[in-house]
């Protein structure tokens, strides 16, 4: 039986007072892609450090492809790609020399380092800023050849931290549309994400994570289910209305709603955005007068207050 | 084995270009060596030695000592400020030697090490100094001078791999570097300080180069001076080196 492509149990973080991770067990599949899915300041980024080799590991136990993490980082290394939130490339370099310095760091011959850097240039779209200095790269540019360098040795298992945090809606298709063409290669990709949208599109399976402690985990299906497929969000016209209606809703749509940390706003979850329509018409049989309704799909803070009670900003203060 | 100097060599090169793109890095080599050379020689020339030209023999090595102190200093405070960029999470996600980072920017900081070396060394020919030891006592000074710096360059790594900023290394060095540039033989006759002082002057290091550099370059004599000093330097890398790598790998 081949191990899984992580295995993680109890891990822990202290940095001095601060528990960063609290105890959490990851299981990764080999060829899936999982996301880990949390706030700020969660302690995702932690979690993939330790597992990457880059933090050592307070308490607890991680093995990656069946390799003891703590007991023999330099062979894990061997079988991992890291591509950092902020891009692990050197600013001063070129993005040509930033894909031979990582090649001949990884043993490839003058020739081969080159041959790669080409290549990977032209995969990711690159040939024509091959020679520019990094610190004049784009950020979108800046993650592509993040992930370029983290590919060079072929890595069966790749750890992407926040791959598109900070892009632009195209950029980040454009970076999903890659990711999706490693895995169907057979890589397997470990990845964090602030956003449920992201984790949603790449990911099988999601483990939420607040406060270092892991809080839920399933397929993106199983986690929005949790909060509905869609969320209404009304404003009621006079704040006064805000208990009735509270209670009309719950009347239609069986569930309490959420009230806004705004005065008068409810955020009500839908199985189905159908019943959006159901959910106006009782207020309007009601004369609860509104002044703004808008349907949009649930968003994380969504997920968080549905799973942890609480919103996730709650923790920006916290932000490692 | 031909793992780790290909890893190091990669790491050397890396250095180099950066240090061609940021020529301001070459200023602690270019402007230390021009400016010290000229300060100290007219300010105490005259009252240490009599004269200018009987003072060069004994500041130009004192010098030479002095700024390779300087340069291998900043070798340091770079690796420090380089350890909190992005592509140092790289470096340590890769399956490398754990010494490559290290002695790949140390390699690189040779070329600094010989541009400061030459520079003082034509400085104090241009007012005047003319070396007994001739063409291969200076030559052997002048490698004496990078060797040691190239050694010494191991405790200020090490001062960036354990320091919590580089303002810290810079700070740390500081307090470092001028009492083992002053408390030395460097610019004065050491007979008129008090016991205690020569004490400490003798056992300092770099009264050890300066000695072994003023016999090479002066006399061009290879004395016993000249094998302790290249003792002292294989002895500081051989405990600073290690020190270094091993609190390296403990940062991740």
């Amino acid at each position: 039986m081949t191990s899984p492509a992580v295995e993680a149990f109890g891990l822990v973080k202290n940095f001095g007072s601060v528990l960063a991770v609290d105890g959490i067990d990851l299981e990764v599949r080999r060829g899936e892609v999982f996301g880990v899915l949390g706030p700020n300041g969660a302690g995702k980024t932690t979690t993939l450090k330790m597992l990457a080799t880059l933090l050592p590991i307070d308490r607890g136990s991680a093995r990656v492809l069946g390799v003891d993490v703590h007991a023999n980082p330099h062979r894990v290394r061997e079988l991992i790609g890291v591509t950092g939130q902020y891009a692990s490339v050197d600013e001063n370099l070129t993005a040509r020399e930033n894909l031979v310095l990582f090649g001949r760091l990884l043993g490839l011959s003058r020739a081969k380092a080159r041959h790669k850097a080409e290549e990977l240039l032209a995969s990711f779209g690159l040939e024509d800023a091959a020679d520019r200095q990094i610190k004049k790269f784009s950020g979108g540019m800046r993650r592509r050849l993040d992930l370029a360098a983290s590919l060079i040795s072929h890595p069966p298992l790749l750890f992407l931290d926040e791959p598109t945090t900070g892009l632009d809606p195209r950029t980040r298709g454009q970076m999903w549309d890659t990711i999706r063409q490693l895995v169907r290669e057979g890589t397997t990709v470990l990845l964090t994400t602030q956003y449920l949208d992201e984790a949603d599109q790449l990911a099988h399976r999601i483990a939420v994570i607040d406060r270092g402690k892991k809080v839920a985990q399933g397929t993106p299906d199983e986690l929005k289910a949790s909060v509905g497929n869609s969320t209404l969000h009304v404003r009621l016209a006079d704040r006064e209305h805000t208990a009735r209606a509270a209670e009309l809703v719950a009347g239609v749509v069986g569930e309490q709603p959420v009230l806004t940390p705004e005065a008068g706003g409810l955020n009500i979850a839908l199985a189905d955005a159908n019943r959006a329509a159901d959910v106006l018409i009782a207020l309007r049989q009601a004369q609860v007068g509104i002044t703004t309704a808008t349907v949009r799909r649930p968003t994380l803070d969504e997920v968080f207050l549905a799973i942890t009670g609480h919103h996730s900003e709650a923790n920006d203060e916290a932000a490692s | 084995m031909t793992g780790t100097v290909q890893q190091t060599l990669a790491m050397a090169g890396r250095a180099l270009i950066k240090m061609r793109r940021n020529p301001e890095q070459f200023f602690d080599v270019t402007l230390q060596p021009l400016l010290f050379t000229a300060m100290f020689t007219y300010i105490f020339g005259g009252a240490v030695a009599g004269s200018t030209e009987s003072y060069l023999p004994l500041i130009i090595p004192g010098i030479l000592a002095q700024t390779a102190l300087t340069a291998c200093m900043a070798t340091g405070i770079q690796l420090r400020e380089d350890m909190d960029k992005g592509v140092f999470d790289r470096f340590k996600s890769l399956p490398i030697s754990r010494i490559a980072p290290l002695a790949g920017p140390a390699i690189a900081d040779l070329v600094r090490y010989a541009i400061a070396a030459t520079l003082t060394i034509v400085v104090g020919i241009a007012m005047g100094y003319r070396p007994g030891g001739g063409v291969a006592g200076v030559l052997g000074g002048w490698l004496l001078i990078v060797t040691a710096a190239w050694s010494l360059a191991w405790i200020f790594t090490w001062f960036g791999t354990i320091a919590r900023s580089a303002q810290a290394v810079q700070g740390f060095s500081m307090m470092i570097m001028f009492p083992l540039s002053f408390l030395s033989n460097a610019f004065v006759p050491t007979q008129t300080m008090p016991g205690w002082l020569q004490a400490f002057v003798h056992v300092n290091p770099v009264t050890l180069v300066i000695d072994a550099c003023r016999d090479l370059m002066n006399d061009g004599r290879l004395t016993a001076n000249v094998v302790w000093a290249v003792v002292g330097c294989a002895a500081v890398v051989a405990i600073f080196a290690p020190l270094a790598v091993r609190s390296y790998s403990r940062k991740m």
